[in-house]
């Protein structure tokens, strides 16, 4: 590194001009500094939560025995865990089969497959709230987990097309003489699937998984016309507490959950080994 | 290459079987409820009849929700503007970057975009308040030049003025640059990335400066990739509503907000529902203006 340096700067090492840098920086400042200061100041053993007065746990002990907090947090993974696996199976069932199949009404199928992906939120988040309020009202008073059933089905919702769009992008990538060889040597449509077709799409079931757990948790438009009043998740408790003031507990409980990204993130970085991956674009197969 | 789906029917049934019923009970079916609702017209409390009017989108582009539709799509056009102004530069740093830090620096821009809306939406709530980090600061400054005034015997500045940064439009502009930000730069990147290299050479060769080279070959040549980020970021901007409802001010009411008090408080869900289709076609029509750009430009895929 020390060596290169005594090179001019080429025409296209753009990141080795200052300008780059320091708008690198500047960048990097405004996308971070709201969110450190927020983690930090979870930390300060102040209420008005502005000028540092000492490093403190007891917001972190507060969020923790906050029961409602608690509830939150837990629907919230539960509902992102449920509608990840369903997510991931019907993702992927229509990836294989616009990839694999030609049939009538495919370009129809494709369309409205790409509607969840860009219909507005808050459009989707009415039609929940209309469906369920009109078409099939979700039973008050449901023992839990039962009682997130039309959480959860909003959110697989707009969960599986995500997910059939990168198990598609990377199929697109599958070698087709693999799956001949494998009808040659005698394997059958299903055979063909589980032991060919499958092992080349489990990168992308990985990013998809990832993808439907990290949209699952992030909702809050859909999940806000969704939700009863008795079935809170983490945002929409996290948006109640907003609305009233800025509180260090509200900075504890979200730091708890930025620390669980950055470590999901991680684990899917080691998972993939390429972060292009993780952000939902195709995988660059470099085999 | 693609089989007919004749050939194995029962896998075809059983693989789109669910995922279908899926989408179309509960997708289609609710929108299309909705759909059905925007043609109605409220009669009692609850019941709504399927009257066929159009009386609730002549409602609709009234000057009162017109003057709506065309702030939110100012707002959220000025939003996609600063992105790209912020985001190309990114996008051009680590497309030429080295290998390790282009990882490095892709993460730095994905980390934020994992992290949940609420919570980055709530982070700059606790930066611009007006106890906030940025008033604090600036309050600290005020005082300490105070200080110095007095030790050179000048005359008192007074008391320090907090800035008003929250519950306005600058407020709401910043949180949707912030929180749209990656959803330019990885597009951008990745129609950046797939340029060919030895034409920005030739250029630099060739006797153009850099920001010759920048306007005349990249930018061209990336243009599908600006116009897929530029929509990206365009259409959940248009359709915010976290944003402008936590940190806007009365004045800054974007569209989602107008439908979310339709359903919610003034309980007019036909009237809601036009204007969540009018929203919708908004939402076609930029999807549709994108589609035929990048028809046109032959570097398309």
């Amino acid at each position: 590194m020390a060596k290169a340096r005594k090179y001019p700067v080429g025409p296209l090492e753009y990141l080795r001009r200052w300008q780059m840098q320091a708008w690198l920086a500047a960048v990097g400042l405004f996308l971070y500094v709201p969110l450190i200061a927020l983690m930090a100041f979870s930390f300060n053993d102040s209420r008005r939560n502005i000028v540092w007065k000492g490093f403190t746990l007891k917001y972190y002990d507060k969020a923790f025995h906050d029961a409602s907090l608690i509830e939150a947090f837990g629907n919230s993974l539960t509902i992102a865990a449920v509608s990840t696996v369903v997510s991931l199976a019907l993702g992927a069932m229509v990836a294989l089969v616009l990839w694999r199949f030609r049939f009538p009404g495919k370009t129809v199928l494709d369309g409205a497959l790409a509607l969840p992906i860009v219909v507005p939120e808050i459009c989707m988040g009415v039609a929940m709230l209309v469906f369920f309020a009109r078409v099939m009202p979700w039973p008050q008073g449901l023992i839990w987990p039962l009682n997130l059933g039309a959480i959860i089905i909003a959110h697989i919702s707009f969960s599986f097309p995500f997910v059939a769009v990168v198990v598609r992008a990377r199929m697109a990538s599958f070698n087709r003489e693999m799956e001949e060889a494998a009808r040659d040597l005698g394997a059958g449509e299903w055979r063909t699937i589980v032991d060919v077709i499958l092992p080349h799409m489990a990168p992308s079931l990985v990013a998809g998984a990832l993808l439907a757990f990290t949209l699952s948790l992030d909702d809050f438009v859909i999940t806000f016309f969704t939700a009863g009043p008795d079935t809170v998740t983490f945002p929409v408790k996290v948006y109640s507490m907003v609305r009233f003031s800025v509180t260090p507990e509200v900075n504890a409980a979200s730091t708890i959950l930025i620390v669980l990204t950055v470590i999901l993130t991680a684990v899917a970085l080691r998972l993939q080994g390429d972060p292009a991956v993780t952000a939902g674009h195709a995988p660059a197969d470099k085999s | 290459m693609e089989v007919s789906w004749t050939k194995a029917k029962a896998v075809f049934a059983a693989a789109l079987g669910p995922p279908l019923f899926w989408l179309v009970l509960f997708f289609l079916v609710p929108l299309g409820i909705v759909w059905a609702y925007s043609f109605g017209r409220n009669v009692g409390l609850t019941e709504i009849s399927f009257t066929g009017t159009f009386a609730n989108y002549a409602r609709a582009i009234e000057p009162l929700y017109l003057k709506i539709f065309i702030k939110s799509a100012w707002v959220a056009g000025l939003t996609t503007g600063l992105c790209l102004v912020v985001g190309f530069p990114v996008a051009l740093a680590i497309t030429f970057a080295s290998e390790k830090a282009k990882a490095w620096l892709l993460l730095l821009i994905m980390l934020p975009f994992w992290t949940n809306l609420l919570i980055r939406t709530y982070a700059l709530i606790a930066v611009l308040r007006t106890e906030g980090y940025i008033n604090m600061s600036l309050g600290w400054l005020w005082h300490g030049g105070g200080m110095v005034a007095a030790l050179l015997g000048l005359k008192p500045i007074g008391d320090f003025q907090p800035l008003e940064l929250l519950h306005n439009n600058f407020a709401v502009i910043l949180g949707l640059v912030y929180v749209h930000l990656p959803f330019m730069v990885l597009p951008l990147y990745s129609a950046l990335d797939r340029l060919d290299r030895s034409l920005l050479e030739a250029s630099l060769d060739l006797g153009a400066g850099q920001m010759r080279t920048l306007f005349r070959i990249v930018v061209p040549l990336a243009l599908p990739g600006i116009a897929s980020g530029v929509l990206i970021t365009f259409i959940p901007a248009l359709g915010a509503y976290l944003t402008p409802d936590l940190l806007g001010g009365p004045d800054s009411q974007m569209i989602a907000n107008v439908i979310e008090r339709q359903f919610k408080r003034a309980n007019d869900w036909p009237f809601g529902a036009a204007l969540s289709f009018v929203l919708m076609y908004l939402t076609f029509i930029a999807i549709a203006i994108q589609a035929l750009m990048s028809r046109k430009s032959p570097e398309a895929r």
